[in-house]
């Protein structure tokens, strides 16, 4: 199965969580830049291992708060000041301290909104197919297995040599990902 | 995760070794999958059914005939339907507390809880919202509090304690529930690949939403869930304090008390912490996961409810020491009246419910007892409900004028609603363990040593 574009990439397989971090640097290492690693449980650092950026979003969660915050804030001074005036007693129409648990509120719920679509948005999901999915051992990546992907898309990649290549890492089993 | 060792920190480990990963999982998730539903799974479940039809019953009457058919009156308007409401309020919060708060305190150890308590939350909110909903009376117009361009030339007023009510409660409701879905993807593909029939890998794949465990999926979602965490925490304080100003803002002598937000915080904490002894309780044994959540959670828990107590017993002392200190006749009075009016035997029970009787975990033996500690959980449960009676029912009904005081007896339709909404709790919660994870599985794998691996160092993991 040496045809590429009939090929997604290679799953490599390991039992560790220690295995896939060492192969996941040695992939590195040797100039992989289109790979992926699997666990089923998070592994602090191992994005960064693969040489993943740092993640844009608390900024989103940022922006997200701050569409909250001056929003909610607008959404009470606009009816209260300019809209819909109503004199009580002489009392402010710009009564600034009882509009704040209302913002405070509305940021909270506006970044975590941002927080939840915008994680699921740069993470691309909902994805329900994904070439991964395809090899039946996969199941286990939810369970105690760790898996290594190379895609066949690297510029580094050829099939026989990055197999031997993930084989010498330790990896129990390397299988082949159609696409 | 907390790179000690579980282990390290005291006695009783977080979680009895001889898990690996593997069993971790099979453990959990054969409750949801593979193990046939007990009996006495179904026993609950049609028990708890018969009270949800018990609240649909009164919901459809109090639809067809008013609020009438509940004992309040003038001056009694907020009755069982406002002190349920706080109640239930309350108790959500220790879900947001052990979730969010102990997560950024890093307290590993509320790692197996922190699910179920987050479900418990979510139920409890749900319950809450429904009193406010059918006090309204016509709850049909309840679309009305929220701001939205309309004909009627109607907008809600942004001054008032109880519009700032609907923002809290609401927000509380939806970003709990977004902290507890994607706290359960990684769980639901676990579920979705482990699942035998084609239904439930449909199902729970569809709500996985194609989780695979990327590692720069499980990046951004530890950023997303951490935030989640650090939005959650104030919210939870702020939810509270604002159910306080419906209270606090009213002039009322017995309300109008600049204590109240942290004591309904506090007090928020105390009977939520109870409620999940509660829960656990049982859970634990029906389910045997004893290895799990283990005596150190449940002392933990234990300690946690007796400082919450402290706090509000601190802030029992302190209502008698304004009413004296202010020199208000009126607050005076109200106070005089807690203790020698009509209610009294009430008051009295609170204080031995919420004041005297969790002073015995003070003492490890009673921490380390599994029924003493259900016991004294059932108790503070009992004795925050009359909290919140005394201080909505005792304040409002004898108020500055006496020729405009009465008395609130509750009817029966006031406690089926009651029974209705904890036949309605306990139901949901059922269904969720049942259906669901109960146990963060995910996290539980965190838990294990051979979990501890450093991909920043080029060293040997750590063992």
């Amino acid at each position: 199965m040496a045809d590429r574009s009939a090929m997604y990439g290679l799953l490599a397989e390991f039992e560790r969580a220690d295995q896939l971090v060492a192969a996941a640097q040695q992939v590195r290492a040797a100039g992989f830049t289109r790979t992926d690693a699997f666990s089923p449980f998070p592994i602090e650092g191992l994005a960064e291992a693969l040489g993943a950026r740092h993640t844009r979003l608390p900024l989103v969660v940022l922006i997200g708060g701050l569409i909250g915050c001056v929003g909610g804030y607008l959404l009470q001074y606009v009816p209260s000041a300019i809209d819909y005036p109503l004199n009580v007693g002489g009392r402010p129409l710009h009564s600034w301290p009882a509009f704040i648990p209302v913002t405070f509120e509305l940021t909270i719920l506006c970044a975590a909104l941002a927080a939840v679509l915008g994680m699921l948005a740069l993470n691309g999901l909902p994805m329900p197919y994904h070439p991964v999915f395809h090899v039946p051992r996969f199941a286990l990546a939810t369970r105690d297995r760790f898996f290594l992907c190379v895609e066949a898309s690297d510029p580094r990649f050829d099939w026989r040599g990055t197999k031997d290549f993930l084989q010498s890492l330790g990896a129990r089993e390397v299988t082949d990902v159609p696409r | 995760m907390d790179p000690a060792s579980p282990t390290a920190a005291g006695a009783s480990p977080v979680i009895e070794p001889g898990h690996s990963f593997g069993t971790v999982t099979d453990k959990i998730s054969a409750i949801v999958q593979g193990q046939p539903t007990s009996r006495r799974w179904y026993l609950g479940f049609f028990a708890t059914f018969f009270f949800v039809m018990v609240l649909f019953y009164t919901i459809a009457n109090l639809l067809m005939v008013g609020v009438g058919i509940w004992g309040i009156n003038i001056p009694v308007a907020w009755g069982f339907d406002i002190v349920n409401f706080v109640w239930w309020i309350g108790i959500g919060h220790a879900g947001t507390l052990i979730s969010a708060i102990l997560l950024l305190l890093r307290q590993s150890w509320r790692t197996s809880i922190n699910r179920f308590a987050e479900a418990m939350t979510l139920f409890a909110v749900a319950c809450a919202g429904l009193y406010p909903l059918f006090h309204m009376g016509r709850p049909w117009f309840f679309y009305w509090l929220v701001p939205y361009p309309n004909t009627m030339d109607l907008f809600p007023q942004y001054r008032s304690p109880l519009v700032w009510d609907v923002f809290a409660v609401s927000t509380y409701l939806l970003v709990s529930l977004m902290f507890w879905f994607i706290g359960l993807i990684p769980d639901l593909a676990t579920l979705r690949d482990r699942s035998q029939s084609r239904v439930g890998r449909v199902v729970y794949g569809f709500f996985a939403m194609g989780w695979r465990g990327s590692a720069r999926h499980w990046h951004r979602y530890e950023t997303a869930y951490l935030l989640m965490a650090g939005l959650a925490t104030p919210l939870v304080v702020s939810v509270h304090t604002v159910v306080s100003f419906d209270f606090a803002v009213a002039t009322l002598p017995g309300w109008h008390a600049t204590i109240f937000p942290p004591y309904f915080v506090a007090g928020a904490l105390f009977s939520g912490f109870a409620m999940v002894l509660t829960l656990a309780i049982p859970i634990r044994a029906m389910y045997g996961l004893q290895d799990m959540i283990t005596t150190r959670h449940l002392q933990n828990m234990a300690k946690i409810l007796l400082a919450t107590g402290l706090i509000v017993a601190y802030g029992y002392l302190m209502e008698f020491f304004m009413a004296w200190y202010s020199g208000n006749r009126l607050e005076q009075y109200t106070t005089f009246n807690r203790l020698h009016g009509p209610y009294r035997v009430l008051y009295w029970a609170l204080i031995v419910c919420n004041v005297v009787i969790p002073q015995v975990l003070w003492f490890k033996r009673a921490r380390s007892s599994v029924p003493l500690l259900f016991v004294v959980a059932m108790v503070v449960n009992v004795g925050m409900w009359l909290e919140r009676f005394i201080i909505v029912v005792v304040s409002l009904h004898r108020d500055f004028l006496p020729s405009s005081w009465g008395m609130y007896y509750p009817t029966i339709f006031d406690w089926s609603m009651f029974l209705g909404t904890i036949g309605l709790f306990l139901c949901l919660l059922l269904l969720f363990v049942r259906f669901l994870p109960m146990i963060s599985i995910f996290e539980m794998r965190t838990m294990l040593p051979e979990a501890h691996v450093q991909a920043n160092e080029h060293s040997a993991p750590t063992p």
